[in-house]
């Protein structure tokens, strides 16, 4: 039996040609994806005193790659997708291992590995393969089967193993993003409410334990965010100043390229981490709030679509890098607002740098794909039709 | 088929829930906002600007110091200094070498630098020397090029052009110490000094002025920006003193190499036009700094030139205090002008004997003959009937044994002994033998030259309760107001009294016999009169009376007598007091009477052409 839809008899074939795929390309998603970018271009001008070196410039070059990248990610099959999903999802585990490998040769914690043109975050791809692996192991799954304890047992799995590897790092702020999208993953793939509640409160006994784990520098930032006054000079130095910056903006800001907090450099990282706290000293709340509001309409969007689509794996993947999008955006404003830890969590879109462009980039080009693809049936294991 | 309607029913259920979570944190994002944006917008807005406004002092000139005349005293110099700006220099060492070319540079120079570099951000300049000449200043600028990052700038520093001149009233500056700090916002300013001693220090407040402020915008590591306003601030208050530097160098040159002091006032004003304390030193030394060398000989000195001693040195009055001895007899009405007393050369007093300076003694004298010739015996049975409470009284009154409250630091009170006062400080009963004593002004009392002159002068204008001062001006806040004479207010003795020991004085410099006839004033209109005192500093013991008193001459210098004399001219209308101490000098009539009159000559000369000067330019300064 085939669904019947206004658009059923030209989309749920097996096969779209390229034109009706260029045709299905959501031009709307890419423009509000173009908006939110230009605020970031707009404010990198801004934080360069006014010039589009060094960092506008080079933002607008590595939009223009992810869209045409995200273009390219839409416009495969998404059955391609949930086929080398475990590929993909294993390719990040052995880059993820090979980072922790040189990173114990190197120095420190390094967190990337040197391609040459651009330096390849394996934790930005295990964001997508995590996304990508979880929705094909559900999408196999009848309402039934997901209420089995045993049936979680390996997505479980496929959640714990990068998160450990990154933990290893050590890189908290993944770690958190990783388990937060996976469980809205799990939450969207219908698992109980109450297996949800017990995984909360195991994590919250198991605070005390993690604690031990916890890196020095990391329990400094968490215990000054409890209380940054008591060091504003050192380590609560970032956010007390982020603070000031973002409250002296008051309702209307300061004006474009008038950020006092900002220009004088009392902000630190105002080009990456902390530009929303730039943008909305020189903006204001208002401006702040319509960023937001951009924000939600992407999210919305990123809704939209997942419900929109036909396959269980359309709807997890679209959602589950939508969830992500939205923690980055909620972690990052949330951190430079004091709300909770600083954990190095960009701005999405806005913030200066390559990999976090690119993997979100790439995620929406999924989601797209998910749309042009919305009623194209998917098999159990990626096939056409089973 | 494979179908998923309960999945799709599920999907959208929980999409909601979820999509209603996130909603919840946008709320919350966008309440945070609210709260730190709006709520708490003032707090960060005062924060950001605290943040990037910083004032930077400006420091104003210290206000200059002028003699009554107009003469500088004190004044500001410009003093170059060579900066280094590390940050600007291709390298510290490099930049040092090249300068060492040019001006001397010792290896101690060269370490602090080095250090204060370490220690302060790059861009700070960092002082090299400082007091350049200006052929050094010129021989820098010529090798600006070769010089990368040293700069000349020009501060101002305090110099004393009368050197050694007055410096006790002028005291010095030197740089602030922590228990000078008052909160004043310019004592955190490099290299500002403030007032230590003298008027330098009593007026230092006003004087200082009001610093200006630029703010300025800073960025986070506190390099300047720009400048976002100036303010400049107010000049010191300038201060003229009531000393005629013209007769303070007088009475320096005339009190030579002895260790002496001299103190001249306004009888009816309360001016000191002159306050001379030898041996001096010269202050400009304690503002370039003292050498360990120079500090030593200083301090240890024992002329103690860092001394005020018109101020802090207390000395036995001797004879000087009969005139408050007899005041006392008079007003309390145990003796009479006429009543007279047999002078057998010493008195008894049970089994004590005590001498009269004059060993066949003066016969029989009534008060004016005790004072012309200062007989002892007089006024050890004048004391002994009026007692030595009413003494104090009387002393007090008229300036001794109190601080005059002169406007200078370090004032010593002396000391008039009374019964009261013995009981506490001693806690001892008073000793009869002790009135006489301290009759004729040794035993336990002490006063400064200036509270002898303070004494002559209260005599001098009909018992008016004059206090010495020498700011020209009432310093208030920070304004100079022109003095008006107030009502000092009556001693509350009898002008009959008070005349009759004018009359008494007036004999003593003017009738043959008296003890400073020989050093009179001849000229007319210029007579003084006045009232000599020797004042003994060591005990004469019986065995050395028999075999003759040792004569000064032949005693060590700390043994000798202080030689003193007070006195008033002119004589028919009062109006100069004069004190003259020389410590361990000799005797007060043949030592410090001359150099009272020499002063006192002096002193009229010149108001004779300040007079002059005033009627031919009316309106004039005086």
């Amino acid at each position: 039996m085939r669904p019947t839809s206004r658009f059923s008899l030209q989309l749920n074939r097996a096969e779209l040609s390229w034109r009706e795929k260029l045709w299905q390309i959501n031009w709307s998603l890419i423009a509000l994806l173009t908006v939110i970018a230009s605020v970031g271009f707009l404010t990198l001008y801004s934080a360069a005193n006014g010039s589009l070196e060094p960092w506008a410039i080079k933002q607008m070059i590595r939009f223009g790659m992810g869209i045409t990248l995200m273009i390219a990610v839409a416009v495969v099959d998404i059955r391609v997708w949930i086929r080398h999903a475990y590929i993909i999802y294993a390719v990040s585990l052995v880059l993820l291992v090979a980072v922790e490998i040189k990173g114990t040769i190197g120095m420190g914690a390094q967190r990337w590995i040197d391609l040459g043109f651009i330096q390849l975050q394996p934790s930005e791809i295990t964001k997508i393969a995590l996304i990508l692996s979880l929705a094909r192991y559900f999408h196999g799954a009848a309402l039934q089967d997901i209420g089995r304890p045993t049936f979680l047992i390996p997505p479980l799995t496929l959640v714990l193993l990068p998160i450990a590897l990154v933990l290893k790092q050590p890189d908290l702020g993944t770690a958190m993003m990783l388990l937060m999208s996976s469980g809205a993953i799990f939450f969207m793939a219908g698992v109980r409410m109450w297996k949800f509640g017990l995984v909360l409160a195991g994590g919250l006994g198991a605070i005390p334990v993690a604690w031990q784990f916890l890196r020095e520098y990391q329990k400094k930032r968490v215990i000054i965010f409890m209380n940054p006054e008591q060091d504003p000079l050192g380590a609560g130095y970032h956010i007390t100043q982020s603070k000031i910056a973002l409250g002296s903006g008051g309702l209307f800001g300061k004006g474009y390229m008038s950020g006092t907090q900002s220009r004088l450099n009392f902000l630190p990282e105002k080009q990456t981490d902390f530009i929303f706290t730039m943008y909305a000293e020189e903006w204001g709340m208002m401006g702040g709030v319509f960023l937001l509001f951009l924000y939600s309409l992407l999210i919305a969007y990123g809704y939209a679509i997942a419900m929109r689509c036909r396959s269980q794996f359309g709807r997890l993947v679209a959602l589950g890098i939508t969830s992500t999008f939205f923690l980055y955006v909620f972690i990052n404003t949330a951190m430079v607002m004091g709300l909770v830890p600083v954990v190095g969590v960009p701005l999405p879109l806005i913030s200066y740098g390559g990999t976090a462009m690119l993997s979100l980039l790439f995620g929406w080009g999924l989601v797209m794909s998910a749309y042009i693809h919305r009623d194209t049936p998917i098999g159990r294991r990626g096939a056409l039709d089973d | 088929m494979y179908h998923d309607n309960d999945r799709a029913k599920m999907f959208n259920r929980r999409a909601a829930m979820l999509a209603g979570g996130k909603t919840a944190l946008a709320g919350a994002l966008v309440a945070r906002m609210y709260y730190l944006q709006v709520v708490e917008a003032d707090k960060y807005a005062m924060a950001a600007h605290d943040n990037r406004i910083s004032m930077r002092l400006l420091a104003p000139p210290r206000g200059l110091i002028l003699d009554r005349n107009g003469t500088a005293m004190a004044v500001n110099q410009h003093n170059y200094q060579v900066r280094v700006i590390a940050e600007r220099a291709p390298s510290l060492d490099y930049t040092l070498d090249a300068l060492s070319q040019i001006i001397t540079l010792t290896d101690h120079d060269r370490g602090r630098i080095h250090k204060e570099a370490k220690r302060r951000r790059s861009f700070v300049p960092i002082t090299i020397r400082e007091n350049l000449s200006w052929e050094e200043v010129a021989r820098i600028e010529v090798n600006a090029p070769d010089l990368p990052g040293v700069l000349i700038e020009v501060g101002q520093s305090r110099f004393y052009p009368l050197e050694s001149l007055g410096a006790h009233i002028l005291g010095y500056v030197a740089a602030v110490s922590e228990t000078d700090l008052t909160g004043d916002p310019l004592e955190d300013l490099p290299g500002f000094r403030i007032g230590k001693a003298g008027v330098e220090r009593i007026y230092d407040m006003a004087m200082r002025g009001r610093a200006g402020a630029s703010s300025v915008e800073v960025n986070a590591v506190g390099r300047v920006i720009n400048e976002l306003e100036r303010k400049e601030g107010e000049p010191g208050v300038d201060l003229t003193l009531t000393l005629d530097m013209r007769l303070q160098e007088y009475a320096a040159q005339r009190l030579g190499e002895e260790s002496a002091s001299v103190v001249v006032m306004d009888v009816h004003s309360g001016d000191l036009l002159v306050m001379a304390s030898t041996p001096s030193y010269d202050p400009n030394a304690f503002n370039r700094g003292l050498t360990h060398e120079e500090w030593k000989d200083l301090s240890t000195n024992l002329r103690s030139p860092l001394q005020n001693k018109a101020i802090s040195g207390t000395f036995a009055p001797g004879s000087t205090f009969k005139l408050v001895v007899a005041l006392a007899a008079l007003e309390a009405g145990v003796i009479t002008p006429d009543q007279t007393v047999l002078c057998k050369g010493h008195m008894e007093l049970g089994s004590i004997k005590f001498h009269c300076w004059k060993k066949g003694g003066h016969g029989s004298v009534d008060l004016n003959g005790a004072i012309k010739g200062s007989c002892d015996v007089y006024f050890y049975e004048i004391a002994r009937r009026v007692g030595i409470d009413k003494i104090a009284e009387i002393a007090n009154r008229f300036g001794l044994g109190v601080p005059t409250g002169i406007d200078l630091p370090n004032e010593r009170p002396g000391l008039v002994p009374s019964r009261a006062w013995k009981r506490h400080a001693m806690k001892q009963p008073w000793h009869p033998g002790e009135t006489l004593i301290n009759g004729i002004g040794q035993g336990y009392c002490l006063t400064t030259p200036l509270q002898l002159a303070v004494m002559v002068a209260r005599i001098a204008n009909g018992g008016h309760k004059v206090v010495p001062h020498v700011a020209r001006d009432l310093i208030v806040e920070k304004a100079a107001l022109p003095r008006s004479v107030p009502d000092w207010g009556s001693c509350g003795v009898s002008q009959k009294n008070l005349a009759l020991i004018r009359k008494g004085m007036f004999a003593v410099s003017n009738e043959p016999g008296g003890t400073a006839f020989r050093a009179r004033i001849e000229q007319d209109g210029m007579w003084l009169s006045g009232k000599t005192g020797t004042a003994q500093v060591r005990r004469i013991t019986m065995r050395e009376r028999e075999s003759g008193v040792k004569k000064n001459e032949e005693l060590p210098w700390k043994e000798r007598d202080h030689a003193l004399f007070v006195a008033y001219a002119p004589e028919e209308k009062p109006r100069y007091a004069i004190a003259v101490v020389v410590e361990h000098g000799g005797g007060g009539s043949a030592v410090a009477a001359p150099i009272a009159r020499d002063i006192m000559i002096e002193v009229q000369k010149r108001e004779r052409t300040r007079t002059a000067d005033r009627e031919k330019s009316p309106g004039g300064a005086g």
